[in-house]
């Protein structure tokens, strides 16, 4: 087989890869912005038709997305900021030569990466300390990892100059003073990539809001996708089985769900897909650092 | 090797004349270690305090959790604590393995699991197809594209799931249609559940899944192609015996980290997946345990299930790593 030919095929093999993971995403942002019924009879099949902002409309108008917004926000920042304050100054006491009993203090992490106490025990000890129905039971449980701690670990250890720091410790500044005035500012690029790991997996998570919140103003915006995407689609698709709904507003919910969906798709998706073409490199950054460690 | 010995005994003579002595070198190490440590706690002592918050953390949300995992062995009353509960040994153990249910759940986890791994594959198909790229546009555009639906939360996912195989209006089923086929109830249809599941699963996180390799294969000694080149070896040729073997390491390795987590992959999708029609299919021993624990609030009896599932896991892991460690040389461990 000549090169030609190889290279012929095999970009045909990955153009058709690359069509059939993009074909759904342009399904969505063309869906949403078509004539409903244009997209349920299937003539809506790639470019929009009779372009109508009114499911944007409707999703603006909805408090219910607005506040799950507002709370979503709020718990990956807060969650993230956290997260980078625990992270960081751990991770870099553990790459510093001078530390004893480091070995110890690895295995103590890293032996939670094999084993764990599951759900149930989980849910207590966030139930036992009265956690649930809290801002906390969203950021604290997940709060770091073995994993993120030895990605940064192995950062700091490959890109922190000893001398530097014994340099500075000559000059008579102290551990809190080197870390923050002269390893934060070296370390930009794992502090980027530890912050965008930890805030997408908080802005996409519904699990630990679905177990820990029940006080509906504190739901983020996952939960209410769910209720949405999900929740009303199977009670519709069960046979008209939506309980406690007279049989108009039924209907009338139904039409709502399938103008409404398509565009909380991207209204709860944009953020992260308009970021993700500048900061890919960081991620994919992320996770070489942490393969080449296993 | 002898001659170091030897020198190591020379050393070692000289200060062995009495045992009393011996053991005074020893008590004064010993005292001098634990004086080097305590000196050293002193000196740096902000770096201890900077392990402090993650230490505590690990300890509270993981580390009592372990502890707690005793209610499997005991009959949890949330007014008794943990610790005040009865004994009941293996009751709730035996209770699941006795119950019809039991068969399923494993059955539908397994192959659940099994259909995932069979497709472990793909993504190193893909890292070579993409490793055969030149740098350029092309190349940048289909890893961009590709990486894009790791991205996509597993509500929206699933909701996108959900909208596209509806079977009236989805864009599947009018397809099927248009082209003279009967619409498939996909998301009620037992027998869909597990494709569905896993491809979707491709979908997201195929390209996703290249990084690693690409990472690999960015390694391979150019000089080993070059000698390929002038010996006469085609391009297929080259990645089947240069490109591939290369990357066996990383393969091995990520194959023990898949077998590692084999039954608790995509817990939270399957639970949003699953609906009443499906459940045949769809009921795993995660759902099952997210039911009866957080629903039903029995939460002994599900934390059993789940240290029986977590057992599986570590037994697999162990299992896979031995094999591997034996076969290939590779291994976590």
């Amino acid at each position: 087989m000549s090169d030609k030919v190889f290279d012929l095929l095999n970009k045909s093999f990955i153009g058709i890869i690359v069509l059939i993971v993009l074909y759904p995403l342009v399904f969505v942002i063309s869906a949403s912005i078509s004539d409903p019924s244009a997209v349920s009879t299937g003539e809506m099949w790639l470019w929009p038709v009779d372009i109508t902002l009114d499911g944007f409309k409707l999703v603006f108008q909805n408090d219910a997305i607005w506040l799950g917004y507002r709370n979503t926000v709020m718990y990956t920042i807060l969650g993230t900021l956290l997260h980078l304050i625990v992270l960081l100054p751990c991770a870099y006491a553990l790459s510093r030569k001078e530390l004893k009993g480091k070995k110890i203090m690895l295995w103590f992490i890293l032996f939670t990466m094999l084993f764990n106490g599951g759900l149930i025990p989980n849910y207590l000890v966030v139930k036992s300390l009265g956690m649930l129905d809290t801002i906390w039971a969203i950021v604290i449980p997940g709060l770091v990892g073995a994993w993120s701690i030895l990605v940064a670990r192995s950062f700091f250890q490959q890109s922190i100059p000893d001398q530097l720091v014994e340099a500075s410790k000559m000059d008579g500044a102290s551990d809190f003073k080197i870390f923050i005035k002269v390893v934060l500012p070296l370390s930009m690029p794992i502090i980027a990539v530890m912050a965008l790991f930890h805030a997408v997996g908080l802005w996409n998570q519904y699990f630990s809001a679905l177990i820990y919140l029940s006080d509906e103003n504190l739901f983020p915006l996952q939960l209410i996708l769910r209720e949405i995407l999900i929740v009303n689609e199977a009670a519709a698709s069960a046979g008209g089985g939506g309980p406690a709904h007279a049989a108009g507003s039924f209907v009338e919910q139904v039409k709502l769900a399938s103008q409404v969906k398509y565009a909380v798709i991207i209204v709860s998706t944009l953020p992260l897909l308009v970021v993700y073409p500048f900061v890919q490199k960081f991620f994919v950054k992320g996770v070489l650092i942490g393969s080449v460690k296993e | 090797m002898a001659i170091r010995e030897e020198k190591l005994n020379d050393d070692y003579i000289p200060l062995d004349y009495s045992g009393k002595n011996r053991s005074l070198i020893e008590k004064t190490n010993f005292r001098k270690k634990f004086k080097n440590f305590n000196k050293n706690v002193k000196k740096n002592w902000q770096l201890y305090i900077f392990l402090l918050p993650a230490l505590i953390f690990f300890f509270i949300f993981h580390y009592i959790p372990m502890y707690g995992v005793q209610i499997a062995f005991k009959d949890f009353y949330a007014t008794l604590g943990i610790w005040g509960s009865p004994w009941i040994g293996f009751d709730h153990f035996e209770r699941f393995f006795d119950s019809y249910y039991f068969f399923r759940l494993l059955k539908n986890t397994l192959l659940l699991s099994l259909y995932g791994i069979l497709l472990f594959p793909l993504p190193i198909i893909f890292a070579l197809a993409l490793n055969e790229l030149r740098n350029g546009p092309f190349k940048k555009w289909s890893q961009t594209l590709t990486y894009a639906p790791h991205f996509i939360s597993v509500v929206v996912l699933v909701g996108m799931i959900i909208a596209f195989l509806d079977p009236i209006t989805g864009i599947v089923n009018n397809i099927i249609v248009q082209f003279g086929g009967e619409a498939i109830p996909f998301l009620t249809d037992p027998d869909w559940f597990r494709h569905i599941f896993v491809w979707s699963g491709q979908w997201q996180s195929l390209g996703w899944g290249t990084i690693i390799y690409l990472a690999a294969l960015a390694g391979v000694n150019p000089e080993l192609h070059e000698a390929a080149k002038v010996d006469g070896a085609t391009r297929m040729q080259r990645i089947i015996h240069i490109n591939i073997p290369s990357i066996l390491p990383t393969v091995v390795v990520l194959f023990i980290l898949n077998i590692g987590s084999f039954m608790a992959i995509g817990f939270e999708k399957v639970l949003l997946l699953q609906n009443s029609l499906n459940s045949e299919t769809s009921d795993v021993i995660q759902t099952f345990v997210y039911e009866t624990g957080l629903l039903e609030g029995q939460y002994s009896f599900a934390a059993a299930i789940g240290l029986f599932e977590s057992a599986i896991n570590i037994v697999l892991l162990i299992t896979v790593n031995y094999l591997a460690r034996k076969t290939s040389n590779n291994s976590l461990w």
